[in-house]
């Protein structure tokens, strides 16, 4: 199996969100993770969903994709040429004399500590899977009381815009 | 070059629609429910099946004072749906159906999953509850849109008056272009009961809908390339060129290359059945020829066909030495069960007319195939292993020659409606097709009680036309009621009933695949039943009374000397539907058959009979 960071720009339509989950549930395609916010454009949104699929199957769940009447375009982000991004915030164990240690390594991934209790430190940390896996592997011996992940979301590298032409598209008929 | 045979109503593919350009000239102050129908009316929705209920009752009070739309008021919301999708598929446009919301929604699921597995152009309009009660349970209610998600090509929810008119017209341009299908548009009661202004047209907005028709020329020119390379090529024709009105421009390729040419259930009509070149319809129960065909061939030029799990039989051993091209306007067909060496996404009409051009342009260039072995094969196999039957041998009447003597004993243009089982297979098998548009049936759903419903809607789009439904037992006890429907509104419609007391298609597989332990396919009896009893059986229904209850003529034949002469009599009545209920031998089976799961290498011709291709078998 292979990963695939698909950026799917959508018509900000009631519905949506359950029509692509809905096909890739009936297709059996597997989502790793989904993500969705509105673009610079009101009337269109973006899907980030990280798709687990063998070649061939990714190009079924791209046409399929392409056939909902409120899908406007589909970009598939190349790790090497796109920025991915995931965001988690994590409450970790903490007491007198731990929380130093914990800090330190918050400030090794550069991640913010966001909020401190007697018992706990909760840390806010951005990044790539693999950075924010080696985060929360240095956490766990504290102990995780709580974990909450966003899904990754994931923009391509220099000027070029896959917003450009869908806009234009959406102007013309507005 | 003689362009006729095209399919009715065929549409003509165009780029999106931006409607507006123009501006519209009045301004009608109507309610959302007079908005809908002015709606219908523009878009030239000529028939509506349907029934009221509470819900669409405000779209019903201007319906009755529309001399534009005909409402036929229907039996059952499953009749609604499949008389829509018998009218499309007869006429080549968008059929119209109507329900309430809640049961009447939901009585509408089987006939629209039907249509998008057969890519028919359908607009399912149905009642919501008013928009501030949905979500609450209320009476009536149901997500008839998150219900009908996976089983339509798109559908929408309006809750707003103003947003009636665009909608519509989204749907019927949905519906009938790019790869057909079922569209549905719930509108709350309260947008049906809001003032609002009408003007026509409306200004529509879809940007992410956009089907590619025009094909590639590059890739034309390698399927040509390969045509005219190829030396045991096969025209794999699918629905999708009747769909695309390519029967014409079909006709000149087959004759211009001198390939043979298989139609798929979907595509019976879209070449006549007469012609020398066409050697039957693929897959499970298709011809011996056609199934070989496929096997052996060194290309197959699939056109607005699917590679149905039907038409291949296990697929990693179907065709095994073909390459493909494979032409579709769905982008999504295209790869999904086989891999195609040259992919076309277009309209079949622009690609079978852009194919003739590139492989005269071969020609021109000195390239040309020689078929002539292939042939040779192809003849000796049809010649072998034609389709056929046996009479039975108690002097009852045999399923097959019925439907034989219905189709040779019909009038020029007749369209047949089948319904689901042996006597589809049967009906596809002993009718000739000669034109489009002349073959109704549930294809990829397999929906059983599909035909009475489809002959009717058939019908009402072509009362020119004579329209037999070609039903079993079965099928015809899920959705006879309709007859009532055909009976008040005059759409005479004929049904043949090939009453084997049975569920004839699954008893056939209990007879071969499960000791002949018939259970629960015995229809004309009650639990004990051995399955073996006299097909006469009970009589229970008593499909004559039952017929003759609705309003139709109603008449039984029971031997073969009676045949010509009740079929010649149910031909002539023309003011009302007649019924004809035909007692048939119970055990005649469905041959050719490739078993479910098994290659298509394993067809049998009959019982029994594996047919032996000697010594071309592993060429």
């Amino acid at each position: 199996m292979s990963k695939h960071t698909l950026s799917v720009l959508v018509e900000n339509t009631p519905g949506i969100l359950a029509r692509i989950a809905a096909l890739f549930s009936r297709r059996g395609f597997n989502i790793d993770s989904l993500a969705v916010g509105v673009t610079e454009h009101p009337d269109i949104s973006r899907i980030t969903i990280v798709v687990n699929v063998e070649d061939l199957p990714l190009e079924q769940v791209t046409k399929q994709l392409n056939k909902l009447v409120n899908v406007l375009k589909i970009v598939e982000l190349e790790p090497g040429a796109a920025i991915q991004r995931e965001l988690v915030l994590v409450k970790v164990r903490a007491d007198n004399e731990t929380r130093s240690q914990i800090v330190e390594i918050v400030q090794l991934f550069r991640a913010k500590t966001v909020d401190v209790s007697p018992e706990a430190v909760t840390i806010e940390a951005t990044g790539s899977t693999d950075k924010l896996e080696a985060m929360l592997k240095m956490l766990e011996q504290f102990g995780i009381k709580e974990l909450v992940q966003s899904g990754t979301i994931a923009i391509g590298r220099g000027a070029r815009s896959i917003t450009d032409r869908s806009l234009r598209a959406l102007d013309r008929s507005a | 070059m003689p362009m006729t045979e095209q399919a009715p109503g065929a549409h003509h593919p165009q780029p999106r629609a931006r409607t507006g350009g123009t501006p519209p000239t009045v301004v009608e102050h109507v309610t959302g429910a007079q908005s809908l129908i002015r709606s219908l009316e523009e878009v030239r929705a000529d028939t509506v099946f349907g029934i009221p209920g509470g819900a669409i009752l405000p779209a019903y009070d201007p319906m009755m004072d529309s001399t534009r739309v005909r409402h036929v008021l229907v039996r059952h919301e499953q009749g609604a749906g499949h008389a829509a999708t018998g009218y499309a598929q007869a006429t080549g446009r968008v059929g119209v159906c109507m329900a309430t919301s809640g049961p009447g929604a939901t009585n509408l699921v089987t006939p629209i999953a039907d249509a998008h597995m057969d890519s028919v152009p359908l607009v399912a309009i149905t009642g919501q509850v008013a928009s501030k009660a949905i979500g609450t349970d209320a009476f009536q209610e149901a997500d008839i849109c998150g219900i009908t998600m996976p089983i339509t090509k798109h559908n929408f929810l309006v809750t707003r008056a103003e947003d009636i008119p665009r909608t519509i017209a989204e749907a019927f341009h949905i519906a009938s272009t790019g790869r057909p299908g079922p569209v549905l548009v719930d509108i709350a009661k309260d947008a049906l009961q809001a003032r609002t202004t009408f003007s026509w047209p409306p200004v529509t907005d879809l940007p992410g809908y956009r089907p590619v028709t025009k094909p590639h020329a590059k890739q034309i020119r390698e399927a040509a390339k390969l045509i005219v390379r190829s030396k045991r090529p096969v025209l794999y024709v699918g629905g999708g060129v009747l769909k695309a009105g390519a029967t014409a421009e079909l006709k000149v390729l087959a004759e211009l290359t001198g390939a043979p040419v298989t139609t798929t259930l979907m595509a019976l009509g879209a070449f006549p059945d007469s012609h020398p070149l066409h050697v039957g319809m693929p897959g499970m129960h298709g011809s011996v020829t056609a199934v070989t065909a496929l096997q052996k061939s060194d290309l197959i030029v699939a056109l607005g066909a699917r590679f149905d799990d039907r038409v291949t039989g296990k697929l990693d051993s179907f065709a095994p030495f073909a390459k493909v091209v494979h032409a579709d306007i769905d982008p999504a067909e295209i790869g999904k069960n086989r891999t195609a060496d040259v992919p076309i996404v277009g309209d079949a009409r622009e690609v079978v007319a852009d194919l003739v051009q590139a492989v005269q342009l071969e020609y021109s260039e000195g390239h040309r195939g020689d078929y002539s072995a292939w042939w040779k094969d192809l003849s000796r196999w049809r010649e072998t292993y034609p389709l056929g039957y046996d009479q039975p041998g108690d002097g009852s009447l045999s399923p097959q020659q019925v439907i034989q003597r219905i189709g040779q004993l019909a009038p020029e243009g007749t369209v047949f409606a089948a319904g689901v089982g042996q006597h589809q297979m049967w009906a596809a098998h002993f009718i000739d097709y000669e034109h489009p548009a002349t073959w109704l049936n549930s294809g990829g759903a397999g929906t059983m009680g599909y035909a009475v419903p489809a002959a009717m809607g058939a019908k009402a789009g072509r009362p020119d036309r004579t329209v037999w439904a070609i039903d079993g037992d079965g099928c015809f006890q899920m959705t006879n009621q309709e007859l009532v429907t055909c009976a008040l509104n005059n759409i005479p419609i004929k049904v043949a009933i090939i009453n084997n007391g049975a569920l004839g298609m699954v008893r056939q597989w209990q007879t071969l695949f499960y000791n002949q332990r018939y259970s629960n396919t015995v229809l004309h009896s009650g639990p004990g039943a051995t399955g073996r009893e006299p097909s006469a059986g009970t009589r229970v229904p008593d499909f004559v009374k039952l017929a003759e209850a609705m309003g139709c003529v109603a008449m039984r034949c029971e031997r073969p000397e009676d045949l010509d002469k009740v079929i010649a009599e149910a031909n002539a009545i023309d003011d009302r539907p007649v019924v004809v209920d035909f007692i048939v031998h119970e055990d005649a089976m469905v041959w050719p058959m490739v078993a479910a799961g098994t290659s298509n290498d394993e067809v049998m011709a009959a019982r029994g009979v594996r047919p032996d291709f000697g010594d071309n078998a592993d060429d």
